[in-house]
């Protein structure tokens, strides 16, 4: 058995490539007019970009849904597999193959919902990726059925009058489950924030939690106009260990110094409450990763058919 | 199977000894133990089929599980334990009956006998504690029992095993499973220096004092008997001319994934795969494999996909829910052509139906479970030998193609025990699948040859590769192509893999002569008992003969040629199937057994089925009755 532990491009030979933004870029991106999914794109290219990260060192794996078009827009590796179920495929690309970049993109159907349970156990594992939840409150590749992050009394296809419960909060969600290690909430209509915080979150070492809050011109425009027009209900969660803009300072004026390793403050700052709150919730580094506690030395075929004839000793007549 | 040698018999001083008593002299015995649950009856079966074939006996064991983990005590369902049919020569599978059980309480052996799994004359040594227990109402249950047991020749020897080892346990509810196996010791007259290391094997994470208890425990049963039992039997031993191992079928499994050269097991618990987990956990750390255990069944499988998808040999292990649940992601491994192998240890279905208990059930659901049109190949290894070799060959058929491999086995074969010859390893079945040389310029993701459908496999890391694998329809660049010729290209290639596969295949051989009157078809763990019903049926001068499938999707070649030089064909199979002569049942609406309607779709060919539901193996004798029956019904398909 051998592991990739060095590439063959990486392995003593001098790689002198650059990558500019163009290089990221796939198939042309087929959102609606005015969807936040593009300015999400923009800011993940200029994150490949500032960090050189390699096309095929990294990995972009997904769900289904409309965010889920996301990798065939990159020129990375892809993987657009199931709905709900891109944490578990990436789980197993970096489990294996730790020393590649992962990144997953789901919606909230895909994340609150369907593959709710996958969110949870990979919140524990911890494995050393990014997962951006692009939360634009509804279905939309489908046509506007509810989500678990609709609004309350929130039309849709499926709830004509309103929805009936209250929207489940992701943020809080992640933080409740064992290991969290890393949650932050940005809004892709901030493209500054955003970027940060996904810089922030590529460089945190664990299980990356993003919430990207992300209008839908279709099926949810009003949800987040508020937030837009009116920049004092987003709240600015800031500290020199977390994200500060100062350029942002003029426009968002609501801050609140948070620092993200306190847990218990994330969870009050979490709660639902008139102010839209971005920024770094939580991050800890001293949390173990999963594929770190499995990693295992690796052996020749010849050691292992040698062990394995031992094995098989055991068993002899 | 191995050419023998006879060895010679133990000699005079044994004669000696035995001197006075009747030395029954026979060719193969069934020998089982059953208690409650938790008595540890699966222990001790389990140390004598391991010893019985280690001292060179042919052997097959099948365990006897109750369905809960604590069932009441002494209740005839409850009954747990385990059932060894040995001989001299190859045994194939668990038989017809019983020839002697060693039984805890007469409750659990009253179960036994109500299954008719006895043999009319089998000798049954019964703990009888119960004839003289203080509460009434037990003494009552063993007077009723003894008297429904007096239909019937048994020959029952009461046996005070609660007093004997309360001598030397204050607990003897941990322990009589050691003293029951001496009894077994000294009747089968086996080597007392392998029981004791099989012992120590059992007990190999307990501590010192229990092997030197339980030691203690088996000499007691042994002595006992010598000094109580009028009689011993005999059956010869032939130590095999070439080295032998003998292990379950998920042990097999899991040591053929080793030799496969897989890397990750992603799994789930659940009854009766999860066993094969077990032995992998144990020992795969030290071959550097890591057996992951998901959230859900559906993780697991998008674990091994992810972790294939990156260059890694996985696999993952499942019973029927299980697989049930995993076959979206089944469909999609097969769109984007991650390889993937699959194993299935059936058990009783639908639902959660029979979880510990035998069933062929699956066969339609694993080929056809998938929604769309999801082609793929299915095998079905027949003994544990083949458990073990069709991991390697289900590798590499899954990285040849880039498809998905499922592997059924079931539960016969999971905790069956049989010796098979030691399988020569090879350290290129260990090869990693994919170096990470970077890709030629122009190089569609998928570069189907047109003629074959097979495409060069592309993992991440690989330079100028990259392309976003997608469960949507796609074209060779792997981009999203709702086109029709796209997408009916891509059903074509996927396909086209699976004939090509059928064209390496060889026809399957014919058990017997290569026409008759009859052919019985098999597939799976059923094979050594389909067999031996065939031998019998010649032995009464019928024309039968049979033929026994190992890959189900593709089907091997040659079948239709088989099958014409044949009066009748018919299926045997462990999933159920509508009788002919039921009511409302017609020649158009009877429900067939599942692979009698894949032989009839694929061959055109009047294939008639007899299957059977019992929650256990097949029986030969049964088999024979329906092959009897199916010949009295006449010739001309």
């Amino acid at each position: 058995m051998t592991h990739y532990g060095c590439s063959l491009l990486s392995c003593g030979v001098i790689d002198e490539r650059t990558f500019e933004m163009d290089d990221y870029q796939g198939a042309v991106a087929r959102w609606c007019p005015g969807c936040g999914d593009h300015s999400i794109l923009t800011a993940v290219q200029r994150l490949l970009e500032e960090e050189q990260l390699k096309p095929e060192e990294t990995v972009f794996v997904s769900g289904i849904g409309c965010s889920s078009r996301f990798p065939h827009y990159l020129n990375t590796y892809g993987f657009h597999g199931l709905h709900g179920r891109a944490l578990p495929v990436a789980t197993g690309v970096k489990l294996e193959r730790p020393e590649l970049n992962v990144f997953v993109v789901m919606g909230d159907g895909d994340c609150c919902s369907i593959g709710a349970g996958h969110w949870i156990h990979a919140t524990r594992y911890n494995v050393d990726m990014v997962a951006l939840l692009l939360d634009n409150n509804m279905y939309g590749l489908t046509k506007g059925q509810t989500s678990p992050t609709t609004p309350l009394h929130f039309p849709s296809n499926t709830q004509p009058r309103g929805t009936y419960l209250e929207a489940l909060n992701p943020v809080q969600a992640t933080l409740g489950v064992t290991n969290a290690s890393f949650v932050a909430q940005t809004a892709e209509w901030i493209p500054a924030h955003l970027y940060e915080t996904l810089k922030a979150a590529y460089h945190h070492k664990g299980f990356s939690f993003v919430r990207i809050l992300q209008r839908c011109p279709v099926y949810t425009a009003s949800v987040y106009d508020e937030a837009v027009r009116k920049p004092d209900v987003i709240e600015m969660m800031v500290h020199d260990d977390g994200i500060y803009l100062p350029d942002l300072d003029q426009i968002y004026k609501q801050k609140i110094v948070h620092n993200p390793k306190d847990i218990d403050g994330a969870r009050r700052l979490a709660e639902v409450t008139e102010r839209v709150r971005l920024g770094v919730f939580y991050r800890n580094e001293a949390l173990p990763r999963y594929e770190d506690l499995r990693r295992l030395p690796a052996h020749t075929a010849e050691e292992r058919v040698r062990l394995l004839s031992e094995e098989l000793d055991r068993y002899a007549v | 199977m191995a050419t023998k040698s006879k060895t010679a018999g133990k000699g005079t001083r044994k004669r000696a000894k035995d001197e006075g008593r009747e030395i029954i002299r026979v060719s193969e015995h069934t020998a089982e133990i059953v208690s409650d649950s938790g008595e540890g009856a699966q222990k001790c079966g389990q140390i004598f089929g391991a010893v019985c074939a280690k001292m060179g006996n042919g052997a097959w064991t099948v365990e006897i599980i109750p369905a809960e983990i604590q069932p009441p005590p002494r209740s005839k369902a409850g009954g747990s334990g385990n059932r060894v049919r040995f001989g001299t020569e190859r045994i194939t599978n668990w038989g017809d009956a019983t020839n002697l059980v060693v039984a805890f309480n007469e409750q659990v052996l009253l179960g036994r006998h109500e299954l008719d799994a006895l043999a009319d004359d089998a000798i049954i040594l019964l703990e009888n504690m119960w004839a003289t227990h203080p509460d009434p109402d037990i003494q009552q249950q063993w007077k009723e029992a003894l008297e429904a047991l007096s239909t019937r020749n048994y020959r029952i020897i009461e046996v005070p095993m609660e007093e004997e080892c309360l001598k030397i346990v204050e607990d003897p509810r941990r322990g009589k499973n050691m003293f029951a196996l001496g009894l077994f010791a000294f009747i089968y007259d086996r080597d007392l220096e392998l029981i004791r290391a099989q012992i120590a094997h059992q007990f190999r994470k307990k501590s010192e004092e229990v092997y030197a208890r339980n030691v203690l425990l088996m000499e007691a049963g042994y002595a006992w008997a010598d000094a109580n039992l009028d009689f011993r039997i005999e059956i010869p031993t032939v130590k095999s001319d070439q080295p032998m191992v003998v292990m379950n079928g998920n042990e097999a499994i899991g040591m053929g994934a080793v030799a496969a050269g897989m890397e990750l097991c992603s799994m789930y618990p659940i009854t009766p795969a999860t066993s094969a987990s077990h032995y992998l956990s144990d020992v795969f750390d030290k071959f550097g494999g890591v057996v992951h255990q998901a959230e859900d069944e559906i993780a697991a499988v998008g674990v091994a996909i992810g972790a294939s998808y990156a260059g890694k040999v996985a696999f993952t292990i499942t019973s029927g829910p299980g697989l049930s649940l995993k076959q979206e992601f089944l469909g999609l491994a097969v769109m984007v052509e991650v390889p993937l192998v699959v194993v299935d240890v059936q058990r009783g279905g639908p639902s959660t139906g029979l979880p510990t208990k035998v069933e062929q059930s699956d066969l339609l659901a694993a080929m056809f479970g998938q929604h769309g049109d999801a082609p793929h190949v299915v095998l079905a290894p027949a003994t544990i030998e083949e458990c073990f070799h069709s991991m390697v060959t289900a590798r590499r058929i899954a990285e040849t193609f880039r498809t998905v491999v499922m592997v059924l086995t079931d539960a016969n074969l999971a905790t069956g025990v049989q010796p098979f010859p030691r399988p020569e390893l090879d350290p290129r079945w260990q090869q990693a699948p994919v170096s990470l040389s970077p890709i030629p310029e122009g190089k569609p993701a998928y570069d189907w040859d047109p003629r074959t459908g097979l495409s060069s496999r592309r993992v991440p890391g690989q330079k100028d590769g990259m392309h976003t694998a997608t469960g949507l329809a796609h074209n060779e660049w792997s981009k999203v192509a709702y086109d029709p010729e796209s997408h009916e290209r891509g059903c074509r290639m996927r396909s086209r893999k699976i004939a090509v596969l059928q064209h390496t295949l060889r026809a399957p051989e014919v058990y017997g002569e290569e026409s008759g009157d009859l052919l019985v078809v098999g597939w799976g763990s059923t094979k050594g008992a389909i067999e031996e019903a065939v031998d019998r049926a010649r032995a009464q001068g019928l024309s039968v003969s049979s033929c026994h499938l190992t890959f189900l999707s593709p089907l091997q070649p040659g079948l239709k040629e088989i099958f014409r030089r044949f009066e009748r064909v018919m299926t045997v199979e462990i999933n159920y199937s509508d009788e002919p002569h039921d009511p409302f049942i017609t020649d158009e609406n009877r429900r067939r057994a599942q692979l009698c309607l894949l032989l009839r779709a694929h061959t055109l060919v009047d294939v008639d089925c007899w299957s059977r539901v019992p929650g256990q193996p097949l029986r030969p004798g049964f088999i024979l009755n329906a092959i009897r029956e199916r010949l009295a019904m006449g010739v001309g398909v």
